[in-house]
């Protein structure tokens, strides 16, 4: 069980919190123009990455608001928290 | 000759005489001893049964991870399988037995199996048994595997659970996690420290070997008693810490009444700690390692520090005529300690060819033999050891030469030192290789650090000076590595690695010749380390015979991944109060005292405890339904809909989020209207229904169906702050501050006219799908008038703390009119009359708006929506996707959800039309009424098919899904 650091209540147990998944995956503007396979790549493939990643979290069991998080899913370690429409901050090097 | 009591034992009480029972007999011991110190000190040698080959074992150590004596503890509902004797801690009254052994340890006759084991080496079950069919053998072998029986009856106990926060959390009570105790406590910081058996001072507990010019055990007891008087200290026995996670999160499992005689339990059993810690410290000691030679796991074959250890704290000699085998200068400190305890030390046989001179002169001066580089070739004895045959050992570690015979009763093995690393690896510590171990020390982490011999470091000095802050270095003398001995290359087919799950040496090289050469493949081919002591004496000696075996350095090999628990654990602790009506809390309806005190059937939906029916005396349940359906339709009725969701939605964008959350347009309705619409999910598939409200320009409120209020409220903030943050709106969930009363039937309105109401309820000024807010006899009344029943309707919500004089009124009022309450079964019978969709009964995780009659919503709403792209998926537009449709049957057997459309003609029922989604026997139609989802069951109306259900066939033909009243001419009265 992380600690996680929402950023309105600070150190907090997983417990309270959900994963939204994957950060960042923009949803098509226009949905309309878009084709079948890019619809589907927005609806279902994610990176998966194996270290550093970006995700998404909310403070369920708290706060309740959502925010970005870039953490390791080799190690846990969270590197960076930042609010949902801030910019993502470039990996580090390495996993 | 086997144990005795002798002087000494510094965690017994010999003024308290512990009764207790094992195998049928019975004992006495102290208060104080563990299960295996009592029963050794009565001279019992035999404890178990090995698993496979059923060979008669003894105590091979001191705790936690013993093998051999594996033990049954009491019966019945408390009756606990697997336990370890040394683990236990003896209460009067205490009955044991021993596991896998029938009719008795002493004569066991699956022993037989002994006579096959060359057909039943490891992984046997994978190559034989196979012909004619494994299956046949499956279950005899299935039956003879495992150890003790499992409690048939759930639980008796309790078993608490509490969360903790420490500035430092010290794991071990030995000098170690004593003096780093201390440390932290006269820093004033906030210290817990934590030990999994009763006593404390760890390995030097009743030692009389020097701590700082001190007697070990008087160190220990003046560190206790510093550390009892410190109020940021807190001490915890029997506590076992059983998982590290991330960020300092330690689980301990406390053993709160198990060492107390079952009368005198109350409270807690066992209590799970969930402790956050700043700082992580380890002092959780080594493991000693024995020595794999043939019948290496006899009887009176222990290791030598648990032969100390049961000298030290319970005052038991484990023999009188001792053979000491060692690699390393600890077995010689046990020889010192078990000869001044009157014990006769026949031979110290150590693998090096040149130990210290120091420990050479001590055993000359005691007059013991001695003989360096060599090793036990083999034991010998039957139920018990009786004497050990020693050779010298060449430069390749190989026997050779002539063997010496060693007439003895006890043999004492010492292979080396495996530092505890578990605690360690669980949370993501790497390991590496300390040459001179021959075992794995903890690199450094962030937050965690090890101490003593969880680190490495054997020198009381060193480990003192690193827990008061300096940086160690632990440097010690090196092991002779003696991984298996033999005289050939190949490993010993009686030298026992693992003793729990009978692996011998020759297992690991029938891994290694398969193929199975990584560390992982090892365990699970050969189940070296999976029994209940899950390898603490078998994986690091199993890992060197591996290294030898293949010629691959140790490090290479690696050790298997650490998981908690470090001990088995059990299941209930982790329950805490999560069982039963504990583990998903009920939810109860406002009135719930009203309904029962009116007949209700109360049962579970979906969370909520709502009634099924009203039952009236002497009535069954389908009559009651059926009274109830008919009081509606022809009269009034009364239902409590408090569970339905209830969402505030308001500020100036507020009609543009819902259109983007809705397959329906929202933002046209008016204030003071409602809207029937359907939630999609982004992949197009029906999430939710619900009736939506707007009672002012920039406030709307959002329905949902009961189950998934809590969703959708969280769906709505979801996209708001991740998607569209722009947006101007507040949500709030307010399903449980509004209870609501559907007042149903074409009396309704007269009902509600006799209150006293600022609302007016005539029909011209207050239509179908409308919704009105005021107060009705002075209660706030927030009233839609919608209908799931099919008749005229009204859902009156209130303030919640208001229900009940609400319902004083109504019924009340009602009663000229006959009002009759009813339940959940009378309302879906009447809304499947009426063919009205019910999420999650139609609905499916495939179901798409155009299925259930919303093509046409669909077509018509042009601007974006949650799940619009993906209805325009080829596969949302082809022919034949399943559609909601009714189902009429000729005699009065309604059908089963769930039966199978088949058309006509049709001989199988694979591959079916689809299939009745919904089903009652309906009292206004005098008739069966079901819905069913069928391919193409739009243009299938009038149809006859079959329904087919469990084997069974009948016909039914496909009809319109509303069954009654199709113009809603009842609904507009």
């Amino acid at each position: 069980m992380m600690l996680i650091d929402c950023p309105w209540c600070g150190p907090r147990s997983e417990r309270e919190f959900r994963c939204g998944g994957e950060g960042h995956i923009v949803r098509p503007h226009a949905p309309d123009t878009v084709d079948d396979a890019a619809w589907a790549d927005y609806l279902f493939y994610r990176g998966n990455p194996k270290g550093l990643g970006y995700e998404r979290w909310l403070h369920r069991f708290g706060c309740g608001r959502w925010f970005n998080v870039v953490r390791s899913t080799t190690d846990h370690r969270v590197t960076a928290v930042y609010g949902m429409t801030d910019p993502r901050p470039e990996l580090e090097n390495g996993r | 000759m086997s144990g005795a009591r002798v002087a000494g034992g510094v965690a017994i009480d010999r003024s308290r005489t512990i009764h207790f029972r094992w195998a049928g007999r019975e004992y006495t011991g102290f208060a104080g001893d563990t299960l295996a110190s009592a029963l050794l000190a009565n001279g019992v040698s035999l404890f178990g049964r090995s698993f496979k080959y059923h060979r008669p074992r003894g105590l091979l150590a001191a705790g936690l991870d013993e093998p051999n004596a594996i033990v049954q503890l009491e019966r019945g509902a408390t009756t606990i399988p697997n336990l370890k004797a040394p683990y236990v801690e003896l209460y009067d009254g205490l009955d044991a037995r021993p596991v896998n052994a029938w009719p008795s340890l002493d004569f066991d006759f699956m022993a037989v199996n002994a006579l096959f084991k060359r057909f039943i080496p490891a992984a046997f079950y994978y190559k034989t048994f196979m012909w004619p069919n494994w299956l046949l053998f499956e279950p005899l072998i299935r039956r003879a595997a495992g150890l003790g029986r499992s409690p048939e009856s759930p639980d008796p106990d309790i078993y608490a659970q509490v969360s903790a926060h420490c500035d430092v959390l010290v794991i071990g009570g030995g000098i170690a996690g004593l003096a780093a105790a201390l440390r932290a406590g006269h820093q004033g910081r906030r210290v817990i420290l934590a030990t999994g058996g009763a006593h404390w001072g760890g390995r030097f507990a009743g030692s009389e070997e020097l701590v700082e010019g001190r007697p070990a055990q008087a160190w220990i007891t003046s560190a206790l008693r510093e550390l009892a008087g410190m109020p940021n200290v807190a001490l915890h026995n029997r506590t076992l810490a059983t998982g590290h996670y991330d960020d300092g999160l330690v689980a301990l499992c406390e053993r709160v009444t198990d060492h107390r005689p079952l009368a005198d339990r109350t409270g807690a059993r066992q209590r799970l700690w969930r402790v956050r810690a700043g700082e992580v410290i380890l002092a959780t000691g080594a493991f000693e390692r024995p020595l794999a030679f043939a019948n290496n796991d006899l009887p009176g074959i222990m290791l030598a520090g648990a032969a100390v250890a049961y000298l030290h704290r319970y005052g038991v000699l484990v023999g009188r005529e001792l053979v000491i085998a060692t690699n390393n200068d600890s077995g010689w400190h046990a020889a010192v300690s078990l000869a001044e305890a009157g014990a006769r030390i026949v031979a110290i046989v150590d693998a090096r060819s040149a130990p210290p001179q120091t420990l050479l002169a001590a055993a000359e001066a005691m007059d013991i033999a001695v003989r360096c580089g060599a090793a036990p070739e083999r034991a010998v004895g039957v139920k018990r050891v009786r004497a050990v045959k020693i050779a010298a050992l060449d430069a390749q570690g190989r026997l050779s030469g002539k063997s010496e015979r060693f007439a003895c009763d006890t043999l004492l093995m010492s292979g080396g030192w495996n530092p505890a690393v578990h605690l360690h690896s669980q949370a993501g510590g790497a390991l590496r290789l300390d040459p001179a171990l021959q075992s794995f020390l903890p690199n450094p982490q962030d937050g965690i650090f090890s101490l003593g011999g969880a680190a490495g470091d054997f020198s009381i000095d060193s480990t003192l000076a690193a827990a008061r802050g300096a940086i160690a270095d632990p440097v010690n003398a090196p092991a002779r590595p003696v991984w298996s001995l033999s005289r050939t290359a190949e490993p010993d087919p009686l030298a026992w690695i693992d003793f729990q799950n009978d692996v011998t040496a020759s297992d690991v090289a029938i891994a290694a010749r398969e193929n199975f050469r990584s560390v992982e493949h090892l365990k699970r081919y050969t189940t070296l380390g999976m029994a209940s002591d899950q390898g603490k004496t078998s994986n690091v000696s199993g890992i060197g015979v591996l290294s030898q075996l293949l010629d691959r350095p140790m490090e290479a090999i690696g050790t298997t991944r650490f998981r908690p628990p470090y001990d088995p654990t059990t299941i209930g602790v982790f329950a805490g109060h999560r069982i039963g009506d504990g583990l998903v809390p009920r939810r109860r309806l406002a009135l719930e005292h009203r309904h029962l005190a009116a007949g209700a059937k109360i049962e579970e939906y979906g969370g909520w405890m709502r009634p099924v029916a009203y039952l009236q005396t002497g009535e069954t349940e389908a009559q009651a339904i059926a009274r109830e359906v008919r009081a509606v339709r022809n009269g009034i009725g009364l239902f409590e809909a408090s569970p339905l969701g209830k969402i505030e939605v308001k500020g100036p964008d507020a009609a543009t989020l819902l259109d983007r959350i809705y397959v329906n347009t929202v933002s046209t309705l008016k204030p003071g209207r409602c809207r029937y619409a359907l939630m999609l999910d982004e992949n197009g598939m029906i999430f939710d229904d619900g009736i939506v409200t707007r009672l002012a320009d920039d406030h709307f409120l959002v329905g949902t169906t009961s189950g998934h209020a809590a969703a959708v409220a969280e769906i709505l903030e979801e996209w708001l702050q991740c998607e569209w943050p722009s947006l101007r709106i507040l949500t709030q969930d307010v399903t449980t501050c509004w209870a609501v009363l559907n007042l149903a039937g074409p009396k309704a309105r007269d009902v509600l006219d006799a209150l006293d109401s600022s609302i007016d309820f005539a029909a011209a000024a207050f239509p179908h799908m409308q919704h009105r807010e005021g107060e009705i006899a002075s209660i706030r009344a927030r009233v839609a008038r919608v209908s799931f029943s099919g008749e005229l309707s009204y859902e009156i919500a209130v303030p919640w703390r208001d229900a009940d004089p609400l319902w004083t009124l109504l019924t009340a009022a009602g009663e000229q009119h006959g009002l009759t309450p009813f339940g959940i079964e009378a309302l879906m019978t009447m809304r499947i009359e009426k063919g009205f969709l019910h999420v999650g009964s139609e609905t499916d995780g495939a179901t798409q708006p155009q299925d259930v009659g919303f093509a046409a919503v669909l077509a018509k709403k042009k601007s974006d929506f949650i799940g619009r792209r993906s209805t325009r998926r080829a596969d949302s537009l082809r022919d034949g996707r399943r559609q909601l449709v009714g189902i009429a049957v000729d005699d009065p057997q309604p059908v089963e959800v769930g039966a199978h459309i088949v058309g006509i003609g049709r001989e199988a029922a694979i591959g079916s039309d689809g299939w009745i989604t919904s089903s009652a026997w309906s009292p206004t139609l005098g008739a069966p009424v079901a819905l069913a989802m069928i391919n193409n069951g739009a243009a299938r109306i009038g149809e006859t098919v079959q329904i087919w259900d469990l084997g069974q066939r009948r016909e039914g033909r496909i009809v319109e899904p509303c069954r009654y009243d199709p113009e809603g001419a009842r609904l507009n009265v």
